[in-house]
């Protein structure tokens, strides 16, 4: 019974890591940029409802509501006024430039929230859970991992459904010929960054309820993220689902032997999907 | 009688190498021009600088008088150029409707061309048209890359080696359904490898040699072995 209740524990878990991945897929999938500040916006987007809960007093889901815009014009002219400058033939230009982002967002939120860990709280639905068999599921996990579905399931659909999606494709594809159909790339580009910004605000309150958070927790939040990424491939957003899944087992497993060993666990099995399966796990096709 | 789509002294560089020489190329309204000439005569930089893919000084290219150089690719679709590109280039994870629909991102006005239209236009395009666009053959390719151009209901339509690798009866057809785009006073533009297929298409060639113009007229009136003269040199 234990042992499946690792597992469930690990599925679930896997649900927050796949929000962490999701933005951060779209954004290489369509721009072929890094976003190596992507943790540290999740963690941004946790102070902005934290501060909303603070500074006019709502509670956490409402703050999640009121946030939801705001990221996205955030994201939005991130990447008109800066991002946009640095994607010129060269990939290591917005590194250099997102891992400024990175620090800069770091030090930003220390000296304005200090260095003292922080949570979302959600009353009593935070120890809630259901109970069936010997195993014991948390609401908040069984709600993140619904939304991560519902998050994928909505990507999807927006992908592969609508006008906006077949842009997004056809961006991906080639960037040229898609300037040759008399789109402006910098606007699908800051329009996709927005949608990223809505993912990571979704995922920011999910980690700010799950556990407590802190300046800098974004760099681990990027690695969940990558990891996550790498293990499903780039060939589909339920790849990425299915990657936070399996990183979120590994972790899960390797927690129950030793709490030393979650991290690890998760670890070595991303390094394995390097080794043995270097395109994850649905790759993209072509 | 000003031309729709014009170029004077129309220079394009790549970097220090300078492609084209102060190219003059004007085309009417409902003109067919074909661009001829041998491998790097500088055929695909003159497309590429009237589809706004390289730079080009303002003045140096009028549209309807008016100076459309040096504008960004999107911006030229929008202004009325749209261009059929070398190799087709089509989206590859897009199905061939969601090819034709990329097209109509340029569309600014209605020249009749629509989804129905093409479909008219290329009837194999309609039973395939739920397919991914690379499981198409080379010929049925080229017309999705047409439909897809035609969608933005271009004011000049820009071809850039359309029969290349095609098979001659594909060829026939392709040419075909451009004089169905002619009909529709469409000023279409084409670069073309195969001479016996410009000469047919066009109302009048320009022959490029070494980045400049070395030869034009309407077919009729030049003579096979100028023509031939003109594009090998000699």
């Amino acid at each position: 019974m234990s042992t499946l209740n690792t597992l469930i524990q690990g599925v679930l878990l896997g649900g927050l890591y796949a929000l962490y991945a999701v933005g951060l897929a779209l954004i290489f999938g369509v721009m072929r940029l890094v976003n190596l500040a992507h943790g540290d916006f999740i963690v941004l987007g946790a102070f902005v409802m934290l501060g909303l809960g603070m500074a006019i007093g709502v509670p956490a889901p409402v703050a999640l509501v009121i946030a939801l815009p705001f990221m996205f014009a955030l994201g939005w002219g991130l990447q008109r006024l800066v991002l946009n400058r640095t994607l010129e033939n060269d990939l290591l230009v917005p590194l250099l430039v997102t891992f400024g982002l990175s620090i800069i967002i770091q030090n930003g939120l220390l000296q304005i929230f200090s260095a003292d860990s922080r949570r979302l709280t959600l009353g009593a639905l935070e120890t809630a859970s259901y109970s069936f068999g010997g195993v014991s599921v948390g609401v908040v996990p069984l709600l993140t991992f619904v939304v991560a579905v519902a998050v994928v399931a909505g990507l999807s659909f927006l992908f592969y459904r609508t006008s906006l999606g077949r842009t997004l494709r056809a961006t991906s594809d080639s960037l040229p010929v898609v300037e040759l159909m008399g789109v402006d790339p910098r606007k699908v580009f800051a329009t996709a960054m927005g949608i990223s910004f809505l993912v990571i605000t979704v995922s920011a309150f999910f980690m700010g309820v799950r556990a407590n958070f802190d300046p800098s927790a974004g760099p681990s939040r990027l690695l969940y993220a990558f990891e996550a990424v790498v293990i499903g491939g780039l060939g589909s957003f339920w790849g990425t689902l299915a990657g936070g899944i399996i990183l979120g087992i590994a972790q899960a497993v390797g927690g129950s032997i030793s709490p030393a060993y979650q991290q690890l666990a998760g670890h070595l099995v991303f390094l394995a999907v390097i080794l043995f399966r270097p395109r994850g796990l649905l790759p993209k096709a072509g | 009688m000003t031309a729709l789509l014009e170029t004077c002294g129309l220079d394009v560089f790549y970097g220090d190498f300078q492609a084209l020489f102060g190219v003059d190329v004007a085309a009417e309204e409902g003109e067919t021009v074909a661009i001829i000439g041998a491998n790097g005569a500088g055929k695909s930089s003159f497309m590429a600088a009237l589809s706004g893919l390289t730079h080009s000084r303002a003045e140096q290219i009028l549209l309807e008088g008016s100076p459309v150089g040096g504008m960004t690719a999107f911006d030229m679709v929008k202004r009325g150029i749209s261009l059929v590109p070398e190799g087709r280039r089509l989206f590859p994870s897009l199905s061939v409707e969601e090819n034709l629909l990329m097209g109509a991102h340029g569309r600014t006005t209605d020249r009749g061309w629509s989804l129905d239209a093409v479909y008219a236009l290329f009837p194999v395009l309609k039973e395939r048209r739920h397919q991914p666009a690379p499981s198409l053959s080379g010929g049925q390719q080229q017309m999705v890359a047409i439909g897809r151009a035609l969608m933005a209901n271009p004011r000049v339509l820009l071809c850039d080696e359309i029969s290349l690798g095609l098979a001659p009866p594909v060829i026939r057809d392709v040419y075909a359904a451009l004089g169905e785009v002619r009909r529709r006073a469409t000023t279409v533009i084409i670069v073309e490898q195969d001479l016996g297929a410009a000469l047919k298409a066009s109302d009048r060639i320009y022959c490029f040699m070494e980045g400049r113009v070395c030869l034009s007229g309407k077919p009729s009136d030049l003579s096979r072995d100028a023509i031939r003269r003109a594009y090998f040199g000699g």
